[in-house]
């Protein structure tokens, strides 16, 4: 039996959490497929054909594709689902939005979020924001997955799988794309950002997150926000790192005037090295943190840039 | 316009829950509980689209033990119409949930069933898009603002990078994202009020639903503990550190 990972990507390129959920299928064992749907992504099917572990990949491409809307992912998945014994796809906005259709349509209870493939049919996935691990065995013959990009190592560009297009059956798809505005930057990903620096109530105003942009843009890092800073208006909705936002799990997290509600911890705890710099020196940030620094952030953002100008950035 | 709006009853926000030791689950005895905050956003937005004149009746509906009741109580009270209770002693998981919703829904045939994007307790985010699948119907999923029109809604939607405007006929399905509104507390004399308001009892049998888990939970444990690291002196000290001891710069 094989299993199959739908890719996230944008047309154009490959979104890196598809490896995670290649890593995750590959840990359940047989071979591995993927699935691109869209409209023109012919260069996302070439960059899926190299990933390691991956032995076909199916190409379906249709206007209807364009935007992956939950109804129209729902029946070009449907219509391959058969020949799979696990389908799979990241934990991001759009894997969230189209696969539990494609669950409860198989009649399969979706198995979210999964942070550990321990066998074929059971799985380990974060509950009550992270603060409990819960060990699930399924029992549903087909397993509808969707995966913590964070938590699995992405899988590399040595393949050579074999391309099959697929016709795209004609989704009866009632809702309609209006319109999209995404927040257009430069610099990278927050989910995949190797550096994430964020910030949160104590930054006071939303001009001071300049100060965070400024030591960003030096270390190539991605700027993220706690829900208050968030809900204060300091930074725009989907800056938001916890529970409800997004999962990250950077090389280095620095985290600047954000007290660490357990929201927030359950979006950034599993980031490599933790920095802290708050005054509250009793704030709950400290407890996760590898280096902690009791200090006025807007000393000590300035000093952090001088800082790394001295050592080359 | 008639809209439903599921909600749960699910351990409050401010609680910090604790694995039991055992390992059977997370020790919820004593242990305060609310309405899943995101179903507090869809009520809350249900009444706007009402107090609008967008909408006629608020049905709330949940599925749980006797307790699920106060939690329709506060819907109640916040302004909602009536409620259903769908009393179910045990864990009800999100298809399951969805399988029960249709019953309602096709009972009630609502115009809009609104709902949260997920709940605080399992994480699952998927009951909203399991109705919308059981149902043929189209969804909108994380709604930061859902504008009424004409022949059906307009939703802004929170995606990876930004946001996503969907027009789509009803009836629908809507979950309800953060900061899509910030809902209102209950009045004294709305809380007197919904004590009168009528809850409709009901089974996950009478939907013919079985209501058996897929998911068979092995075990549940305390997550990997991080441990705290070092104070440092100075931002200089820090990030020599960072250079040298962690390699990240």
């Amino acid at each position: 039996m094989a299993a199959l990972v739908i890719a996230e990507h944008d047309n154009v390129t490959l979104n890196d959490a598809t490896r995670a959920a290649v890593t995750a299928a590959i840990q359940i064992g047989g071979e591995v497929h993927v699935l691109v749907g869209g409209e023109n992504c012919a260069s996302v099917v070439q960059q899926a054909a190299k990933l390691t572990g991956v032995s076909k990949v199916l190409h379906a491409d249709a206007p209807v594709l364009n935007r992956k809307l939950a109804e129209a992912m729902e029946t070009v998945v449907l219509s391959v689902a058969d020949g799979y014994q696990a389908l799979l796809t990241p934990a991001t906005a759009s894997g969230k939005n189209f696969m539990p259709r494609i669950a409860a349509r198989l009649d399969v209870m979706q198995i979210s979020d999964i942070t550990a493939v321990e066998s074929a049919d059971v799985f380990v996935r974060p509950i009550y924001a992270g603060n409990a691990m819960m060990t699930v065995k399924s029992s549903d013959a087909k397993k509808v997955i969707t995966v913590r990009p964070t938590t699995f190592a992405k899988t590399g560009d040595e393949g050579a799988a074999g391309i099959e297009t697929i016709d795209v059956p004609a989704p009866a798809v009632a809702a309609r794309f209006v319109s999209e505005e995404l927040s257009r930057s430069d610099r990278p990903e927050l989910a995949s950002a190797k550096i994430v620096i964020s910030g949160g109530r104590g930054m006071g105003n939303s001009e001071n997150f300049a100060l965070l942009e400024r030591v960003a843009d030096k270390l190539n890092a991605a700027v993220g926000a706690s829900r208050a800073a968030v809900d204060a208006g300091f930074a725009p909705n989907d800056y938001q790192v916890g529970q409800t936002g997004k999962v990250v799990a950077p090389e280095l997290y620095i985290a600047v005037g954000i007290s660490g509600a357990i929201q927030h911890l359950a979006g950034m705890k599993d980031s490599r090295i933790i920095v802290a710099i708050n005054k509250d020196a009793d704030a709950p940030i400290f407890s996760v943190a590898d280096y902690g620094l009791v200090t006025d952030l807007f000393q000590a953002i300035p000093e952090f840039e001088t800082e790394l100008d001295k050592i080359g950035y | 316009m008639k809209i439903l709006v599921p909600v749960k009853r699910a351990v409050d926000y401010n609680v910090k829950v604790r694995v039991r030791p055992d390992q059977t689950g997370v020790d919820l005895v004593n242990v305060k509980m609310s309405m899943n905050p995101f179903c507090e956003i869809a009520v809350e937005e249900a009444i706007r689209l009402k107090e609008k004149g967008a909408a006629s009746e608020i049905v709330v509906v949940s599925i749980g033990p006797a307790q699920a009741q106060e939690t329709i109580r506060t819907a109640l009270a916040m302004g909602a119409d009536r409620g259903v209770h769908v009393t179910a002693d045990v864990t009800v998981e999100p298809l399951a949930v969805a399988k029960i919703l249709k019953g309602v829904a096709e009972a009630e045939s609502p115009e809009l069933i609104i709902l949260g994007k997920q709940a605080i307790d399992d994480d699952s985010n998927a009951t909203g898009q399991m109705l919308a699948a059981l149902m043929g119907l189209p969804q909108a999923t994380f709604a930061s603002a859902i504008e009424k029109t004409e022949a059906g809604v307009n939703v802004t939607r929170e995606i990876d990078g930004g946001l996503q405007t969907l027009s789509m006929p009803t009836p629908a399905i809507i979950t309800t994202d953060l900061r899509l509104n910030e809902p209102r507390y209950a009045s004294l004399p709305n809380i007197m009020k919904a004590k009168r308001k009528p809850i409709d009892a009901r089974t996950p049998d009478e939907f013919g639903v079985d209501i058996t888990p897929r998911l068979d939970v092995l075990k549940v444990t305390a997550p990997p503990k991080r441990d705290a690291g070092v104070k440092v002196d100075s931002v200089a000290d820090l990030v020599g550190r960072l250079k040298n001891e962690a390699g990240v710069l």
